[in-house]
Parts: structure tokens; C-alpha cells; sequence
């Protein structure tokens, strides 16, 4: 598969800040791509490199095979950047900023068929003649949206795109995205819901503290953990705990218990075993599969356990 | 580098910063074609009978192309600073920035428009004021001439401005510590033949002092200065102010990180 964005040994400086500490990594054309990472962990930054909204102290950035120092101008096109804040501008309507944006792309009325279907498809046509302040939140979100598709990138960042929206937007919002996704563009997702990015994304990189922690596959990523937690709601509150559970046991709430089992070491059935040769008898048992959040977790170092 | 122009690109945001002002004419244009004519009716009123700065020509005459060019200067530097701070306030500068407009596109079109923003107050002042008084023009083309190279000037010093200041408080020190003051120790209301020898030699030193004398050397034939040195300082001061906002934006300072 080739390359949608080549990202080499990028390396930025904010005063006494190192943000980005040689970054290498690429993002396959037509990937669902996430990038993860906690707050400070340097995704706006390296986007930001990539668009053009920040400059690399060294390490290069190509979008589309294009540099986005020595071709800017054609890195740009290639790139469509739905920004994290609900930036617009308050002089103008929904249609004149989506023209304003196509025109500064260089394109001019052979691009009105498309920003009519883009008010259409993101449901922005009975507003398109109102001002951006009359908008809702969630509508200034699609805006933006639209703003970042005018002029038909290949590669399309969303940065934070369902932050602070409702129920109801981001699931809109999620549609979106898989429809692009399936229109053949590349997406790179950064976003802080972890469910976001397990729900969508087929690759996944996480940054912390301007280093790249892991960069795989989801399936690989959840794989690596092939852990799964056992919740067992027992009879009495008081009791022994047969030796072999305790290295399992997670937490103890009363005669709720947590274990945390390997998948191939330990068996669901080992346990109930243990604890009915202990006399107890089980009232009721769930299971959790590891979820991305946990590997997050676990990989930038914000869990208090051990892989 | 990428080459090329994108001549579009560049079109588009210069004819946005037009309409963005356009949609405001009462607070970009009649707001200081009517303090423009208060200053004339004011002044004009009060010492048309006593003062004569050039043989002929009546105070209030000589007063119409200072007004002018006071509005040019005040007018096309509002215009690009006031735009390009509130839309790094706003966060909206970030649109401009993605796209694939260079420094030179970007710099041309906030001066344009501040050109054509000084240029129409200029026109609205002139349009009402000759309702009043008869005005002579002796060299029109240096009228057009000086009209364009102040507005430019002042646009170039705008995007400096604009690109410089972190908040509105910043930018508006700089119009009132620094625009005003050079503008209205320029030569809009007297001739600096009327200072003492001092202010006068400090003058030669206000560069707006060369932009005023030669757009009014268009109407009446008549300076303080020689209209070629007046036309060399006022070239000279735009270019640096251009090459000044083409290098800010290159470096991407303040507004690229």
C-alpha cells in the first residue's frame, strides 16, 4: 500500500518545551488512521507541521509524496484540516466562506456543484445563506467540515472533531467520517475518546510526551494485551480467598471481586472451580474484554499497573 | 519554494477584505468622510479669513487634500491591522493559512484592499468637500499617484501592525501613540514653512510629512518640499514597510508557530 503521510525523525522545540522528539512514522493511503496521545503529547503540534501551521526544527513531513516545506502549495491541496476549535468568521454566510475557501485553493465556479452537495450532504442547505453566528454549535462544527472538503483533499484530518458535541453529532459526525473513509480518503483521527478511535480507526499510533509511543494495527494493539477482566458477585462478605485467585485479584469490594485473567493462562472455569472448592457460591458473574483505553492506559504510563 | 502565483487564491482573499469592510461602510467609510468634513468645516470655519499658507489659495483649500490624505493614512491602516488581528483573535486566520497562498498573495491582497478602502474615503471627502469649495487640480496624476503609494504605505504598515500586536489594546497604542500623531504633525492643517526651524527640520524626518506635501503639490502645483523628493521618500518608505511585512510573513511571525 503506498503512502498517504511520511512523517521523518521530526523534531520541535517550544522554548524550554521539546514537543515533538523525532517523530518517525507513515499512514498508508486509504487508512482510518488515529492519533492518541494525552494532553501535551504533541499531536496538534505534528499537525500542525503537516499543514503548515507550524514549522519543524528538523525531520521532514510529505503529504501525498509532497514535501510540506519545498511543495507546499501541492502538500496543501492534498490536505483538508478540520480544526479542533470552532473557528469562523464572523462576517460572512455559510456559502460565501465555503466559496471564500474554494477560491483560495484556485478554484473558481467549476467547484460551485460541489459545495452545493457538501451543504446538502452535511445538512447545512437551509442555513447556507445565514450568518456563521446564527449557527449553532454543532452546525459552525459542520462548517467546518465542509470547509476542510471544499476543494476535494485526498487526506483529511479531523483534529478533535467530536470534542464537546452531543450524542446525537458525533454519532452524525461518525457516519461522516466512515462515508469519506469509504469514498477512498485517508483520515487521521486525533481524539481524546478512546472509543472513538477503537470504533473507527484501523491504524493507530500513540504519542507521549513528543515520542512515539506504539504505532500497529487496532487488532495488534488489543492483542497485545490478552488480558480480560472477570467481575464474580459471591454469596458472603466475609471468606478466604483460595491462594491460587489472590495473584488475580484485581479489587474487593464487599462480595464483589475483580480478576484480571490472561487469556491463555487462565480459564473462567479455574476460577469458579477455586472458589466453589472454597465453599463459596458465585451470584453472579460479567466479563470485560481490554478495551484501546486500556492500552492507552498502559502505554503512556498513566495506569498504575503492570502489563 | 513552490512557484507560481495563485492568481485566484490571491483574488479571493482580496476580494474578501473588500467586502469585509464594505459590509461596514457606516463605521469604514462615512465614519471618517464626516470626521474628515467636521475637521474642515471646524477648522476651515475658523481660520479661512486669517490665514493664507500659499498665494491664491484659501486655507480651506489648502486643508481638503491634508484632510484627504489624513483619511488614507488612518483608514488604510485600520483596515489591514484590524483585519488581520481580529482574525488571529478569532482563530479564523487559520483558514488563510491552510490554504496554499504564499506571503506575497497574502501581503498583496490586505494591501489592495487597504488601498481601495484609503482610495474610496479619499473620494467620499473630495465628493463632498468640492460641494464647498473650488479646488484646483494641477498634476492629477500625482494626485492618483501619492493617493495610491500613502494608502499602500499605510496598508503594508497595517499588516506589520496586525501581524505584530497580540491583542486590540497593542494595535490601538500604535494608531494613537504613533499614526495619529505622525499624521497630524504632517502638515494636514499648516505649512511647515509656519513652524519654528527646529519642528521644521524634525518634520523632514515624518515620512507622512512627504506624502501629504506631494498629494497636495497635485492640487495646487505648490509644496513645502520638491514633489521628486516627496515621491522618492514616500517609494522608499513603502518598500521598506513592504519588505518588513514580506519578511514577517515568511518567517511566519506570530502566526505560524
Amino acid at each position: 500500500m503506498s503512502t498517504a503521510i511520511s512523517i521523518q525523525q521530526v523534531h520541535k522545540r517550544f522554548a524550554s518545551l521539546q514537543a515533538l522528539k523525532g517523530i518517525s512514522m507513515t499512514v498508508p493511503r486509504g487508512a482510518f488512521f488515529g492519533l492518541l496521545g494525552p494532553n501535551g503529547a504533541g499531536k496538534s503540534t505534528l499537525i500542525s507541521i503537516m499543514a503548515g501551521l507550524a514549522r519543524a526544527d528538523a525531520g521532514a513531513i510529505s503529504v501525498m509524496g509532497h514535501d510540506v516545506v519545498s511543495a507546499w502549495r501541492q502538500s496543501r491541496r492534498a490536505l483538508g484540516v478540520v480544526p479542533q476549535e470552532l473557528v469562523y468568521d464572523p462576517f460572512f454566510s455559510v456559502r460565501e466562506v465555503l466559496r471564500l475557501q474554494s477560491g483560495y485553493f484556485g478554484l473558481g465556479r467549476g467547484n460551485e456543484a460541489w459545495i452545493e452537495e457538501l451543504l446538502e450532504t452535511l445538512s447545512l442547505a437551509g442555513k447556507a445563506d445565514a450568518n456563521l453566528q446564527e449557527l449553532s454549535g454543532g452546525m459552525k462544527r459542520r462548517v467546518l467540515i465542509a470547509q476542510a472538503l471544499v476543494h476535494r483533499p485526498e487526506v483529511v484530518v479531523l483534529d478533535e472533531p467530536t470534542a464537546g458535541v452531543d450524542v446525537e453529532l458525533r454519532q452524525s459526525l461518525w457516519r461522516f467520517a466512515r462515508r469519506l473513509h469509504r469514498e477512498g480518503h485517508t483520515i487521521l483521527l486525533t481524539t481524546h475518546y478512546l472509543e472513538e478511535a477503537e470504533s473507527l480507526c484501523d491504524e493507530i499510533a500513540i504519542l507521549n510526551h513528543g515520542e512515539l509511543v506504539t504505532r500497529d494495527s487496532k487488532q495488534n494493539l488489543l492483542a497485545r494485551y490478552p488480558w480480560r477482566t472477570l467481575h464474580i458477585t459471591v454469596d458472603r462478605t466475609t471468606f478466604q480467598l483460595p491462594e491460587a485467585l489472590v495473584p488475580l485479584l484485581t479489587s474487593a469490594d464487599d462480595n464483589c471481586l475483580t480478576f484480571r485473567l490472561h487469556r491463555e493462562r487462565d480459564t473462567i472455569g479455574g476460577v469458579l472451580a477455586a472458589l466453589q472448592a472454597a465453599g463459596l457460591t458465585v451470584v453472579d458473574l460479567s466479563t470485560e474484554e481490554v478495551g484501546l483505553e486500556e492500552v492507552f492506559l498502559r502505554l503512556t504510563g498513566q495506569s498504575g499497573e503492570d502489563a | 519554494m513552490s512557484a507560481g502565483f495563485n492568481a485566484r487564491g490571491f483574488y479571493t482573499l482580496f476580494a474578501k477584505e473588500v467586502r469585509r469592510f464594505l459590509k461596514v461602510t457606516v463605521q469604514t467609510v462615512l465614519t471618517p468622510m464626516v470626521t474628515a468634513l467636521l475637521y474642515l468645516l471646524v477648522f476651515g470655519q475658523a481660520l479661512e479669513a486669517h490665514v493664507e499658507v500659499y498665494e491664491g489659495i484659501g486655507y480651506t483649500a489648502f486643508l481638503i487634500p491634508g484632510l484627504m490624505m489624513m483619511s488614507i493614512i488612518q483608514n488604510a491602516f485600520a483596515n489591514s491591522s484590524s483585519s488581520i488581528i481580529q482574525s488571529k483573535m478569532t482563530g479564523n486566520l487559520v483558514f488563510v493559512l491552510l490554504a496554499p497562498l504564499s506571503s506575497l498573495e497574502f501581503f498583496a491582497a490586505f494591501v489592495l484592499a487597504a488601498v481601495v478602502r484609503g482610495l474610496l474615503v479619499a473620494l467620499a471627502v473630495y465628493a463632498v468637500a468640492v460641494l464647498f469649495v473650488d479646488l484646483p487640480l494641477a498634476h492629477p496624476w500625482a494626485i492618483a499617484v501619492f493617493a495610491v503609494i500613502g494608502s499602500a504605505t499605510l496598508g503594508a504598515l497595517g499588516v506589520v501592525a496586525g501581524i505584530w500586536a497580540d491583542k486590540y489594546d497593542q494595535l490601538a497604542g500604535f494608531q494613537n501613540f504613533f499614526i495619529l500623531p505622525l499624521s497630524f504633525l504632517s502638515g494636514v492643517f499648516y505649512s511647515i514653512h509656519s513652524l519654528p526651524g527646529v519642528w521644521q527640520q524634525i518634520s523632514h524626518f515624518n515620512p507622512f510629512f512627504y506624502l501629504i506635501d506631494g498629494f497636495r503639490w497635485g492640487f495646487f502645483g505648490q509644496g513645502d518640499a520638491s514633489v521628486a523628493l516627496s515621491l522618492s521618500v514616500s517609494l522608499g518608505f513603502l518598500f521598506l514597510l513592504a519588505g518588513l511585512g514580506l519578511y514577517l510573513l515568511r518567517k511566519g511571525y506570530k502566526i505560524r508557530r
